[in-house]
């Protein structure tokens, strides 16, 4: 029921919007309960096991009933609080967790046996027979118990991450925060003020209260106008700090596009990381709900959530009001609808000297005992004076007193403190180092007490950052208390909730005490207390006090369970915000990309590199036809292929021979100006690292080349090498892989193909087998180096990457009309393996430099980085498996990669394991597939035939042993 | 005879505008890592000083102006951005030619700071990172350069192969920022 001039809703603005398939209409600024309880719209949701009618309970992001689903389709999202929840126009709400129709529900059949139902009731009952769990038990329990459903598709909502910095920031913006902000602020500080609701104020917009004579609300505004004349502040609305954590970094979780009916790219929401020298925490204080009888019931709300409707939303929660309290607090619930025209019904007090505070019905000492009413509360049964008397209402407001918004304090692994005078836990001190508790949630419950606590804590933090110290008044305000007394549980006949969301009673709790699980974490994890999307916002502390006296211990002995980040539900997407599609990882491309497209290529991906697969031609179907022909192609006239991908490190300095003589197994120092060299790079535990080329372009200038997967890595242990390892060596180096694209021009005819471009002809004493040096191609200062992948005669020319597409298309057109071509990354393996050339498929982190045949290569004249650790005990024993070359015995049959190698006459089980295969291919220069692998002893093993069995994709076949090097062992061709 | 002819990888992608912000490909010129051997710090310091008035930076800092500008990128190392670098010069530093290896981006206009904010975690408050300051830092998942080379306006050098990745990267910020500024 809306009351006429009340609240802060703009009704000159009406807002429609859908429930259930049914419309309504509220008013800008409402929240979708607000809305609905306007609306008279009492049952809301059902509870989570018992299916039990349920109402709004609060009016803040704690609520635990009122949960529904946004939207339906793609984009909708579950368990949003309708308490949080803005209404905008055409907002489409569902109630969850239903079956049929809200109001007739099926499964509410389950509130008919609640004791079959209690805490255990899963773990105890449907442990037989085994098999039927998966297939039937939990299906069917997933069904009925349950929050909100998801899609099951992409969500295309756009969602962001953000960083923000500030000098100081202070979380909430009530009575405290709002100070807090204005001291930071006015000493010099930049602050961000975070408020988790659509408006600043805190329970100052939710209460009829003066400030220094002026109402509430408008103080507030008074002190935004304050807080932006200053320049240093930072407002966010919408924005709910979600956890502390190292060094002053929080997370923050605002609602950016929730509230409207936005554009695709505003976000949903936005997950912040803020990065503050000094936080305030004025997180406030949430009120405690009362366990008595059959308090779930739609009408039953917070007082302080009655108080909230009243004030900030124009709305009464009922016409004939009750009230349940334990402090005087709550009585102004009593008073404010009263002076807006609400029937109070009754007062009912459990303190003896209760006093009434204006002219309604006080029930001193007496207690709630039951409620009626099946969709929504209609009477409710008091005990008072020894005897029972029913009251109708429609609305019953109950206070327990108030648990202080301590949670980020806890979530450096701090416990709270039990303050007897407040019967509340109350943050540690020092419990995250640069957070300081101010106001309500460390237990200062006056208005006037929080006003001079976020100015006192606020000047803690200026002085920690050794900032000047402001002179600030403290405004006027009321210093009182509320004065409540403890009242966790009343006696009575029926069910009283503490987790209303995760439907457990205090029966729950004293069950799980009887079947020994004492522990507060045990009692959370064997009854579900706590565990719910309030995460037990709401019954934490009402539960360990039932424990507490359950158990025979007092509350502080009983302790709280684990605060954990994030304070609020926080949704998956915004967390991994920007990850989703080409977010996932940047795209790394080379400069013949778009040239590779155009000819068909398809893309395969090294690392977050780019690379051509095969170049289908007309008349080719499948991968096999390409690549067969790119080989042959290159192997008879000249093929061309994108290289730019391989690290490159430029290493100068005058101890660049000496350094590279320490990171590699053979020595750089003596390689002569205009000359390559092919290296090995081990890791501290002598097993292969790395392995690449590296030239000597100057006396003191070298260049080093890595593979794709490894630029990083290696890049990494040459930092950590020079830095850590041998400062004494005076070296510099930095990468250059991007600075240059690099071509392969591979075959016989590839020399031929250079001379059409390069503007001075290259011959074989110019440019001799390994040898490398400046060149000028088609006008552009170039590098050529005379290296080889594949055992042809080969090239490899390095232009500045600007002009790297301009090259690679001209040398592939000239290839073309040499008889040759581009060709892929399926080829460049099938002509490596037919030289037995190594790549991370053999060189895969466990093998060392004997198994690989590379022993002799590991200098004996030097010391290296992982040489004494190859001498170790079992590194050289030739029952290690060895680098191999592998044929197929008889006909042509598919030789795979990762299949183990038997004895001949062995069975192929696990214990019998010799060896294994690496790579594998196609070689159309033999006719066969070939392959590389590891066998024991394999050396020794020429010309043996041995079994390879794939046990995954189910292919036996015989092999023959052979050398690694299938073509040209010799290496004429390389040296023509 | 043919040329070959030089090619940005951002070409058709930049410059953008998006609400008052602009994103733009720089074209600082050549860049070179001037990383100073043992010992010949204050040596290569004075030397560029005397090639080109301006010498090597604090860390996190730059030196220079637009056309000559030494940009601090690392430990023991700047990048001359904007000039050619004499060859005496190696003399007391490694010098390499990266002209090649960086796209260069200008964010500018009002508010750059909040879309840079959605790409990097650096703090750049007007109060903290001033005009002339320089960080190395990520954009999204990528290495990057950042220099503040006016109250409004920003450069960072991203590796060249991720180009379009970073301009991906701006553009769906730059686009969330400016619907965020509609919404009020």
């Amino acid at each position: 029921m809306r009351i006429e001039g009340k609240g802060r809703v703009d009704v000159s603005a009406p807002v429609k919007f859908s429930f259930d398939g049914q419309g309504y209409t509220g008013f800008k600024g409402d929240t979708l309960a607000s809305a609905l309880l306007a609306s008279g719209v009492k049952l809301v949701g059902r509870s989570f096991k018992y299916h039990r009618p349920r109402g709004v309970l609060t009016a803040g992001s704690e609520e635990p009933n009122a949960m529904v689903e946004i939207g339906r389709g793609a984009a909708q999202v579950p368990n949003v609080r309708a308490t949080v929840q803005e209404i905008y126009a055409g907002l489409d709400a569902y109630s969850q967790n239903r079956m049929g129709p809200l109001a007739y529900d099926l499964l509410s059949v389950n509130d008919l046996f609640p004791n079959f139902l209690s805490a255990g009731f899963y773990y105890k009952t449907f442990m037989w027979p085994r098999a039927f769990w998966e297939k039937l038990y939990e299906p069917v329990i997933r069904r009925a118990a349950g929050l909100g459903s998801l899609s099951g598709k992409h969500n295309p909502d756009h969602y962001e991450k953000a960083f923000a910095h500030c000098d100081i920031l202070v979380i909430g913006s009530g009575p405290t925060g709002l100070m807090a902000a204005l001291t930071a602020a006015l000493g010099g500080a930049d602050v961000i003020l975070c408020e988790e609701s659509n408006e600043f104020g805190g329970r100052l917009l939710s209460e009829d209260e003066e400030i220094d004579g002026q109402p509430g609300a408008e103080w507030v505004a008074s002190m935004l106008d304050a807080l932006r004349d200053t320049g240093r502040v930072r407002l966010m609305s919408r924005t709910t700090v979600t956890g502390a954590y190292d060094q002053g970094t929080y997370g923050a979780l605002e609602r950016v596009g929730l509230h409207v009916n936005g554009p695709a790219e505003l976000p949903k929401e936005c997950f912040w990381r803020i990065n503050a020298r000094q936080a305030v925490l004025a997180a406030g204080a949430l009120e405690r709900p009362l366990a008595f009888p059959m308090n779930d019931r739609p009408g039953i709300m917070m007082a302080s959530a009655v108080r909230s409707y009243l004030h900030r939303y124009g709305v009464a929660a009922g016409r004939k009001v009750t009230l349940f309290a334990t402090n005087d607090d709550a009585h102004r619930t009593a008073l404010d609808l009263m002076a807006n025209g609400v029937e109070i019904a009754g007062v009912v007090d459990a303190r003896p000297d209760a006093k009434a505070q204006g002219d309604y019905p006080l029930f001193a000492e007496a207690e709630v005992i039951t409620t009626k009413g099946r969709k929504a509360l209609t009477e409710i049964t008091i005990r008072h004076n020894g005897s029972e008397q029913k009251i109708a209402t429609d609305c019953l407001a109950m206070s327990g007193g108030w648990n202080p918004t301590l949670h980020m304090t806890c979530h450096m692994n701090s416990r709270p403190v039990w303050n007897e005078g407040i019967a509340g836990f109350v943050p540690a001190d020092d419990a995250v180092p640069g957070l300081i508790p101010a106001g309500a949630c460390k237990g200062t419950y006056s208005t006037a007490g929080c006003l001079a606590e976020g100015v006192e804590a606020a000047k803690q933090a200026l002085s920690a950052l050794g900032g000047k110290l402001p002179e600030v008044d403290i405004p006027q305000a009321s210093d009182a208390v509320g004065g409540s007394k403890p009242l966790w549980l009343v006696n009575g006949k029926g069910r009283a909730w503490l987790d209303f969301a995760n439907d457990v009673t205090s029966k729950d709790i004293k069950l799980a005490a009887q079947e020994a699980f004492t522990s507060v974490e045990h009692m959370k994890r064997y009854t579900t207390q706590g565990m719910a999307p309030d995460q037990g916002k709401n019954s934490n502390i009402g539960a360990l006090a039932i424990l507490a006296d359950a158990t025979g211990r007092a509350i502080p002995e009983t302790g709280t369970t684990t605060y954990r980040p994030p304070f609020v539900p926080t949704s998956i997407a915004a967390l991994g915000a920007g990850a989703q599609g080409k977010g996932f990882a940047p795209e790394r491309f080379t400069t013949s990309h778009d040239a590779s497209i155009e000819r068909g290529a398809p893309m395969i991906t090294a690392g977050l590199w780019y690379r051509p697969s095969y170049f289908p031609r007309p008349g080719e179907t499948t991968w096999r036809q390409s690549c067969d022909r790119e080989v042959t192609m290159t192997r008879n006239a000249v093929g061309i292929c994108d290289v730019s991908t391989l690290g490159k490190i430029d290493i100068q300095g005058p101890d660049a021979g000496a350094f590279l003589d320490f990171v590699y197994t053979n020595m750089f120092s003596t390689l002569k100006v205009g000359r390559v060299r092919y290296g090995l790079m081990l890791r501290e535990d002598g097993h292969v690292m790395d392995d690449g080329t590296t030239a000597r372009l100057g006396e003191t200038h070298y260049v080093m080349t890595t593979t794709t997967a490894a630029a990083g890595e290696v890049m990494k242990h040459l930092d950590f090498v020079q830095q850590c390892l041998r400062p004494d060596l005076n070296v510099r180096f930095i990468s250059v892989t991007e600075q240059w694209a690099q071509f392969s021009v591979v075959g016989p005819k590839s020399r031929d193909l250079l001379n059409g471009l390069l503007d001075a002809p290259i011959d074989n004493d110019s440019f001799p087998y390994m040898g490398c040096g400046e060149v000028s191609v088609m006008g552009v200062k170039g590098r050529l180096f005379r290296i080889s992948f594949s055992g042809e005669h080969a090239y490899e020319i390095a232009v500045p990457s600007r002009y790297g597409e301009a090259l690679y298309r001209q040398l592939v057109t000239q290839a073309e009309t040499l008889g040759g071509g581009a060709y892929g990354m399926e080829a460049l393996n099938v002509m490596r393996i037919e030289k037995g050339f190594i790549t991370h498929s053999e060189i895969d982190g466990r093998v060392v430099p004997f198994d690989i045949r590379m022993d002799r290569m590991v200098s004996a004249k030097k010391m290296c980085i992982g040489k004494p650790a190859t001498l170790r005990e079992g590194l050289k024993e030739t029952d290690r498996p060895q680098l191999v070359g592998l044929k197929p015995v008889g006909a042509v049959k598919e030789l795979t990669a990762g299949a183990r190698l038997f004895s001949a006459g062995a069975d192929a089980v696990r214990v019998n394991v010799e060896g294994y295969t690496t790579s594998v291919g196609f070689s159309p220069s033999l006719g066969h597939f070939i392959g590389l692998g590891f066998l024991k002893d394999g050396p020794n093993r020429m010309g043996e035939v041995v079994k390879m069995v794939d046990h995954v994709r189910n292919v036996e076949t015989t092999v023959e042993v052979c050398s690694p090097v299938f073509l040209d062992p010799e290496g004429e061709k390389l040296r023509g | 005879m043919v040329k070959l002819l030089a090619k940005s990888p951002v070409e058709g992608l930049v410059p953008l505008e998006i609400n008052g912000l602009t994103l733009t490909e720089s074209g600082p010129g050549p860049i070179t890592s001037v990383a100073p051997y043992a010992g010949q710090e204050a040596a290569a310091s004075g030397a560029l000083k005397a090639l080109i008035g301006a010498e090597m930076p604090s860390p996190n800092r730059s030196t220079g102006r637009e056309g000559a500008r030494v940009v601090w990128t690392g430990a023991g190392q700047a990048m001359v951005i904007g000039a050619d670098v004499d060859p005496s010069l190696a003399q007391h530093a490694a010098l390499t030619d990266q002209s090649d290896a960086w796209i260069t981006f200008k964010l500018q206009g009002q508010g750059v700071e909040d879309v840079l904010a959605r790409l990097t975690p650096l703090d750049l408050n007007p109060g903290v990172f001033k005009t002339g300051h320089a960080a190395r830092s990520q954009l999204g998942h990528m290495n990057a350069v950042f220099l503040k080379v006016a109250a409004d306006a920003f450069e960072s050098m991203i590796f060249r192969s991720m180009a379009r990745t970073a301009v991906h990267e701006f553009e769906i910020a730059m686009k969330a920022v400016a619907a965020r500024a509609a919404l009020s």
